[in-house]
């Protein structure tokens, strides 16, 4: 299940959603990852843009992994602004097992960030820059710089 | 032809150009300075699939998409 939202993430509702819809699913281990807007170099918030049609085949091939070790995936994530301490991102995992869990949400979060075609702002001084020294380039990429 | 998209941060308007092979949409983009300094960057999508080939097909009505750096979360 991937949610996308015009602004932060409704992260009580979502966290409590997600764990009543699988209250009777019999998995032990429910983890979720939530990101929060730090305060820092004088940003008043990010932003975001993403690309769905990709972002939705990613998320599709990373649920049938999960499947594959008897787990499911969900996450949620914003589109446009969103304030400094709100939050832009949850990614869960629910397995039968803990360890698998653990090891899941680290793995999915890593490529979430190398992978997902989602593009980060600064929100700094009326302006919206491009945060290109945190930005990594997807593998495969320089294909038309040759 | 083949429409040329640019995704996030690269500020500018999709192309149509003619293009048989993804050589000949980066020969096109080349020799565009909007673009040029981002193509070494960027991953390359057609019809919403990655691609790792200059050697892909491509056929009237295709879309190609350029992804510059990713930073999610």
């Amino acid at each position: 299940m991937l949610e996308l939202f015009d602004g932060p993430v409704p992260v009580e509702e979502i966290l409590v959603r997600w764990y009543r819809d699988e209250a009777g699913s019999n998995y032990g281990a429910y983890i979720p990852f939530i990101g929060t807007i730090r305060d820092e170099d004088e940003i008043s918030g990010l932003s975001f843009d993403i690309y769905e049609p990709i972002l939705e085949s990613w998320f599709n091939a990373w649920q049938e992994k999960a499947k594959e070790a008897g787990a499911i995936l969900k996450m949620a994530h914003s589109r446009g602004d969103v304030p400094l301490h709100t939050s832009s991102y949850i990614a869960a995992v629910f397995s039968p097992k803990r360890k698998v869990a653990l090891k899941m949400i680290n793995d999915f979060v890593e490529d979430f960030k190398a992978s997902a075609p989602i593009w980060k702002y600064d929100l700094k001084d009326g302006k919206r820059l491009y945060a290109a020294d945190r930005s990594t380039p997807i593998s495969g990429s320089g294909l038309l710089g040759e | 032809m083949v429409r040329v998209e640019f995704l996030g941060p690269i500020q500018k308007e999709a192309l149509e150009i003619e293009a048989a092979t993804l050589h000949d949409v980066a020969a096109a983009l080349q020799n565009d300075a909007e673009v040029k300094d981002w193509l070494e960057t960027c991953a390359v999508a057609v019809n919403d699939t990655l691609v790792k080939s200059l050697d892909t097909a491509l056929k009237s009505g295709d879309k190609v998409s350029l992804l510059p750096p990713v930073c999610g979360g």
